[in-house]
């Protein structure tokens, strides 16, 4: 149990230009690997981002109360996203 | 559509889209069996990616296959509705996922190749060829950069995982020779300005692992011999296996739409 | 549900009046529909049931790979090899999600692991069943995310912040899952008559189970009546199972399947459908662990977990050399 990988918090900057913007952690044994993870699992991948990860031990905190992230999933991958499905008026909201 | 040079026949470059797209749809097959069994949630995340990327790529080379052959076949009758020896991939390809290291070792091998070919492809005669390889090319920089940097991280880690990804190196190290060997087929295709002849490959990609092995502290075998066969049809055993599963549905319910 | 039967350490929910100050002021917070975030007062009860419902709601996303996954090298076509893929791909990264959510309450992802793999720690009664034909992957995509959806919805209001943004994230991505099993479920319901008998039989043996997903009834418990009060569950189990039924019923008609209830009929008085309880003995055989896959799936996370040590500790071995070298 010792060997637990570190965890990371992640921001990212989407091609919208707002500012970095954090959406999850995740765990990764150094800085470099925790990038490349964190695009793998928090952007499958879009072009065009800018991750930036910080150590949550590093991280100093007031009493947060954030507002929930949203999440742009690739472009690339056109099945990720429900409309590629075409589900007849018939069966109602899904 | 690029014209179909008039140089080169219709047949080896057909068959040169069956190797390009063989080789994906059977490693993103090996691959997409880790989902669900990795040794951590990041890492089975990242390897899925890798298998998308594979079987996109199959979609574009089968799909420019069928298109060549002209006989109304598309990329999935071509993955679904061959037997074995009509397949064209490498061998190393086919190897069991074995552990992890095997795994990523292998993926590592190839990733080296193929971004050099996909590189080389790029700047093909036929720009059918090239559009496809343009759009692999991006994804497969990021495999070889994920695969090279776990291969130093675990040559350079414990010495359990050292000497296990010393052990993946030389027992695939023999399957790494066939992504050399040229046939007819490659000198139709050289000369047509297609492809690159294969063997001109090989002093950049064994640069690169040089570098990479340096850095993760493996050895490189010094065995020249070179298991071979994949490219024009004999395969290990593995592959009627692989085909048992990847095809059932389509053979068990012949005729059948999904 | 995902997480079923929670249990809270409750004896009964207390009234305002007979909580501390401390409590007060947090149940106050939660009525009024604030979040409440990791450094913040909590009563020990609200953190030990939260830990247990998303350890446990974790668990059975990446248990849940599993029965999909026994079908991703079977896929019968490259795009729904590609789409199955990515959907199980989703449920790793879901449990990714909501692994970190717990890890906020102050618990590792590897002391959950651990419970999961000794199993003191559940996952859901549902992964448990075999998926024995490709119509299965369309059925559970459209019954199993259908299922979970109706309880992930609501969660996405749950009072505590970080369960909460998973929530919102992880319903995102699900409905793309639902859809693509409903998919599924069209083709094989309008094509051979061998797939339609697939299609049938798929939801013959997945139509129960799916009802046991929400747990037995729990009107009376008083589990359920303080994770209400605490806001991290949002409707009772009888509520989501109705509702779920009333949802999937024309859908099965459009599909001219034959949902396997004879005493299914629409009660116009209540405005939703009368059907037969799911036999509940057999769920909790399932829990107890004996359900057709439980050995199976247990096993196959136990297996990944073992198998990858060497991985995790070989990187963590060079990140920490590696940082040593940089820093000296």
């Amino acid at each position: 149990m010792s060997s637990q990988w570190p965890l990371w918090e992640i921001f990212i900057r989407g091609q919208h230009g707002l500012n970095h913007r954090h959406v999850g952690s995740l765990h990764a044994p150094d800085a470099e690997m925790a990038i490349r993870n964190a695009r793998d699992v928090y952007t499958r991948r879009n072009e065009g981002v800018s991750i930036w990860v910080v150590k949550s031990a590093d991280i100093t905190a007031s009493s947060p109360s954030d507002k929930g992230p949203l999440f742009e999933p690739s472009n690339s991958k056109v099945y990720r996203h429900p409309t590629f499905f075409d589900i007849p008026e018939e069966v109602g909201h899904m | 559509m690029g014209a179909l040079e008039a140089s080169v026949d219709r047949a080896s470059l057909f068959e040169f889209a069956l190797r390009m797209g063989d080789n994906t749809l059977i490693l993103g097959h090996r691959v997409s069996e880790w989902c669900g069994h990795s040794p951590v949630l990041e890492e089975d995340i990242a390897l899925a990616n890798t298998a998308l990327d594979l079987i996109g790529q199959t979609q574009m080379w089968l799909g420019l296959g069928g298109e060549i052959e002209g006989k109304g076949r598309t990329a999935d009758s071509l993955a679904y509705l061959r037997d074995a020896a009509a397949f064209r991939n490498l061998l190393l390809v086919e190897r069991p996922n074995g552990d992890f290291g095997q795994t990523l070792m292998r993926q590592f091998l190839f990733d080296a190749w193929h971004l050099d070919m996909l590189k080389a492809l790029e700047r093909s005669a036929d720009s059918r060829v090239a559009e496809i390889a343009a759009k692999a090319g991006r994804e497969v920089a990021y495999h070889l950069e994920r695969s090279s940097d776990l291969v130093i991280r675990l040559g350079d880690g414990t010495d359990e995982s050292h000497r296990r990804m010393q052990a993946a190196l030389d027992d695939l190290w023999p399957y790494t020779g066939e992504m050399f060997l040229a046939d007819a087929v490659d000198a139709a295709m050289a000369e047509a300005g297609i492809a690159p002849d294969p063997a001109s490959l090989k002093p950049h990609w064994q640069a690169v692992i040089g570098e990479v092995m340096g850095e993760a502290t493996l050895t490189v075998p010094d065995s020249g011999y070179s298991h071979k066969g994949g490219k024009r049809g004999v395969h290990t055993e593995h592959l009627g296996y692989i085909l048992a599963d990847l095809q059932f549905l389509q053979r068990a319910y012949p005729g059948a739409k999904w | 549900m995902y997480a079923q039967m929670v249990k809270t350490d409750a004896k009964g929910v207390k009234t305002l009046e007979e909580m501390s100050p401390e409590e007060r002021a947090f149940q106050e917070r939660v009525d009024r529909g604030e979040k409440i975030e990791p450094k913040e007062w909590m009563p020990e009860g609200y953190r030990k049931t939260l830990v247990r419902q998303i350890g446990q709601h974790a668990h059975s996303e990446i248990v849940g790979q599993l029965p999909e996954g026994n079908w991703i090298t079977r896929a019968p076509t490259l795009e729904r090899k590609a789409i199955l893929l990515a959907k199980v791909q989703d449920e790793a990264g879901h449990g990714l999600y909501l692994y970190c959510a717990a890890e906020t309450l102050g618990v590792s992802r590897d002391e959950l692991m651990e419970k999961l793999h000794n199993g003191s720690m559940k996952y859901s009664s549902i992964f448990n069943y075999p998926t024995l034909n490709w119509a299965d992957i369309g059925a559970v995509g459209w019954l199993v995310d259908g299922a979970a959806i109706m309880n992930q919805v609501p969660l996405q209001r749950t009072s505590f912040g970080p369960y909460s943004r998973a929530m919102i994230r992880i319903c995102k991505e699900e409905s793309f899952h639902q859809r693509q099993g409903y998919d599924i479920m069209m083709k094989m319901a309008k094509g051979t008559p061998e797939q339609r008998a697939m299609a049938q039989d798929a939801l013959n043996r997945f139509w129960y189970p799916s009802l046991m997903m929400f747990g037995p009834s729990d009107k009376d418990s008083v589990h359920s009546a303080q994770s209400i009060a605490w806001k991290i569950k949002i409707n009772t189990n009888d509520e989501l199972r109705q509702k779920f039924v009333d949802q999937t019923v024309p859908q099965a008609e459009y599909l001219g399947l034959t949902i396997p209830d004879d005493n299914l009929r629409w009660n116009e008085e209540k405005g939703g459908y009368d059907f037969s309880e799911p036999d509940w003995s057999e769920f909790f055989e399932v829990i107890a662990g004996n359900g057709p896959c439980n050995k199976e799936r247990l096993g196959a996370r136990v297996k990944a977990w073992e198998d990858g040590a060497w991985f995790r500790e070989g990187l963590m071995a060079h990140a920490e050399k590696h940082g040593k070298r940089q820093a000296a």
